[in-house]
């Protein structure tokens, strides 16, 4: 059976700061999808509306999971719905393992929480987590590269319908990755597995198949299209769309700075890049920020 | 904001002066005794039940450390209790260890009574030993004032665990001394679950050179609960160890009050001193206060003291949330892994099943977890 997350002129503040400014997003079962933007341009934000992270106000817009509203509902209530986040930095929750989460995550499924500890040791041994880290609180002292890790084997044991992935590559060496993204990639085809995967680094998508990258700026998508456009993107960087900074870099790197010029704006049409479609007209990413 | 211990709101003349009743172990304490297995003594009501193991003295007709000696007259109920107490002396014989912990059941089941147990334990030199006190009640509207003195000689090892599961309208007013001789090595731990108004009163003097106290509690908090902690440590001889964690919940309507002071006294040079205390406020009415003093007369110590009141991270109540945990649940997840680390040292290992289990069921009573 095939299932949708879809994604519907979502706006959303911090403060009274605009972060998401329209964003429109449609993934099926079985799709990955990549977004791709520079620091700063709202991906971890869009990661933590759509499953409802406190700290946000959703101020216009839609997120619904074949037709259910996800925006209404609590975060646990989107993840029974079937929705999986694995965060860019996981949260510690001392004195609470892998095991007890997900134990009660199954008890409030109606799942038998029986089933975990085994469940739990074979998506360790699928990532190359060392085991002993299941007993361990969660994510308290453990590397960024375990953490993604451990982030995948949830995401295994759980199970979900779609997952939004939070630079999930981000702290995870070559090989490491490559597990990752076999598992997901595994998900993917055994389940139908959906999947949103938000990254700034192009080297995600040497390891993960992706079916559509999207560019995410500023708050807006200002293209879409095959993988043909990650390659693109990283011989150009997102000067493209007005933004100084090239696409794979090995640290953080200053704000996204906008151009601003009009005669930039030629070069986010899709006449330059084959396979790449422009953006939707009314997500202009040169319209004013402050507008 | 500070809220006043409700000590002030105690009116003695409600209780008449009753003497302990219970001669067998009362039904309800059954799963615990279960739980903590073999033993080298059990005493109910002040008298000891069965076998007494070697080594071990209980008794009136011995020698204890005079009564006050320890514990001194720091309030007019610990004079109160020298004054009415039923009086319970354990000695453990110098250099005898004792496999098993020795285990003390006092069952307040007198409605409307007052009652004060008093114990002293004198562990002599090289001794090692372990004793549970188990402080118990139906639900009775009650007034318990235990007072416990803790002599250790030199190179002694006593580990003394507290279990305090009084039923909600009890008050408990209750006071535990330590006094450290040289090398010396002490555990005082506290499980406060019960009461309606409960005070511990814990003072440890390291008196002897080269001593180690290390004092722990874990309390939860329910209803209108209060929670009242006063902790010494007090240093006198060199190069002595003091290490304090309370941690502790206080859910719905209920409070919790610490207050703790490190005292070093001119001379107990090489001191090391610490003390933490961290507290979860789960209820919208709820309110814990945290007030840590010094006082440091030698220069030549490590002290360090730190304390936290808050609420549970929402942070982390969204990441389990985003794994299908329902908030309430989260919650509960939360509060019990947050006492994780100080549960994880009750010094009686077989014990923590048992104290998790009958947390976790006390936690699932507190209605409002959730604020
Ligand atoms: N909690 C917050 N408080 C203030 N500003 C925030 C907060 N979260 C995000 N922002 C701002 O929102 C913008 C987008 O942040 P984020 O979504 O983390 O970007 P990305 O993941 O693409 O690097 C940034 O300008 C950031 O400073
Ligand atoms: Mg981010």
């Amino acid at each position: 059976m095939s299932h949708v997350l879809l994604i519907e002129g979502l706006r959303a503040n911090v403060g009274s700061k605009e972060i998401l400014r329209g964003i429109d997003l449609e993934v099926n079962s079985g799709e990955v999808h990549v977004v791709m933007g520079p620091n700063g341009s709202g991906k971890s934000t869009l990661s933590h509306v759509i499953a409802g992270r406190p700290g946000y106000e959703v101020t216009g817009g839609k997120v619904t999971l074949d037709g259910l509203d996800l925006l209404t509902l609590p975060a646990w209530k989107r993840a029974r719905a079937g929705l999986f986040l694995a965060m860019q930095y996981p949260i510690e929750v001392p004195g609470v393992s892998l095991v007890d989460a997900l134990s009660a995550a199954f008890v409030s499924n109606g799942r038998p929480p029986a089933l975990v500890p085994d469940l739990l040791a074979a998506e360790a041994d699928r990532v190359g987590l060392d085991r002993r880290f299941l007993l361990r609180p969660l994510n308290v002292d453990l590397s960024g590269g375990e953490r993604k890790r451990n982030e995948t084997v949830q995401l295994g044991v759980i199970g979900p319908l779609f997952a939004v992935l939070d630079e999930i590559d981000s702290g995870l060496d070559v090989d490491a990755l490559r597990a990752v993204a076999r598992r997901i990639e595994g998900a993917t085809a055994e389940s139908g597995l959906g999947v949103l995967a938000i990254t700034h680094y192009n080297r995600l998508l040497n390891e993960l198949h992706a079916d559509r990258i999207h560019v995410l700026i500023e708050g807006r998508i200002v293209a879409s299209g095959g993988p043909e456009l990650a390659e693109e993107l990283e011989t150009t960087g997102y000067a493209a769309y007005g933004v100084d900074e090239p696409v794979v870099v090995g640290a953080a790197v200053g704000a996204a700075r906008l151009a601003g010029a009009a005669g930039a704006a030629s070069g986010a049409g899709n006449g330059g890049r084959p396979g790449a479609s422009a953006a939707r007209t009314d997500l202009d990413p040169f319209a004013d920020p402050f507008a | 904001m500070w809220r006043y211990s409700r000590i002030s709101d105690l009116d003695l003349d409600s209780y008449t002066l009753a003497a302990p009743s219970a001669t067998v172990v009362p039904p309800a304490l059954q799963p615990i005794l279960d739980a903590i297995g073999a033993r080298s003594a059990l005493v109910i009501g002040g008298q000891p039940v069965g076998p007494v193991a070697d080594g071990l003295v209980i008794g009136l007709d011995d020698q204890p450390a005079p009564l006050g000696e320890v514990a001194g007259e720091p309030d007019a109920l610990v004079a109160l209790n020298a004054a009415f107490c039923e009086l319970l002396t354990m000695r453990v014989e110098k250099g005898t260890v004792l496999r098993d912990p020795v285990v003390v059941v006092t069952w307040v089941d007198g409605d409307g009574t007052s009652l004060f147990p008093r114990t002293l334990v004198n562990a002599e030199a090289g001794a090692d030993a372990g004793i549970i006190e188990i402080l118990a009640s139906p639900d009775v509207a009650s007034l318990v004032v235990p007072v416990t003195e803790v002599d250790l000689a030199d190179g002694a090892h006593l580990k003394y665990l507290t279990i305090q599961v009084l039923g909600p309208r009890v008050w408990q007013v209750g006071t535990q001394a330590s006094r450290l001789g040289r090398d010396a090595d002490f555990l005082s731990y506290n499980v406060a679950l019960g009461g309606d108004y409960a005070r511990v009163r814990s003072e440890s003097v390291l008196a002897g050179a080269g001593g180690t106290s290390r004092l722990l509690a874990m309390f939860l908090g329910d209803d209108r609960q209060m929670h009242d902690f006063a902790t010494v440590q007090s240093h006198r001889g060199k190069h002595t160890t003091s290490d304090l964690l309370f941690k502790g919940a206080v859910a719905n309507d209920s409070h919790s009050v610490y207050r703790g002071l490190i005292r070093v006294e001119k001379g107990a040079s090489g001191t090391n001193a610490y003390q933490t205390n961290r507290n979860l406020v789960l209820g919208q009415g709820a309110h814990a206060d945290s007030v840590p003093t010094l006082e440091i007369e030698e220069n030549d110590v490590r002290c360090s003291h730190a304390s936290a009141v808050g609420p549970i991270d929402e942070e982390q109540r969204f990441y389990l949330e985003s794994r299908g945990v329902p908030p309430e649940m989260a919650d509960r997840l939360i509060v019990s892994g947050f006492l994780d680390d100080v549960l994880e040292r009750v010094p009686v290992p077989q014990l923590l099943p048992w104290l998790r289990a009958t947390l976790a069921e006390r936690l699932a009573q507190a209605e409002a977890v959730r604020p």
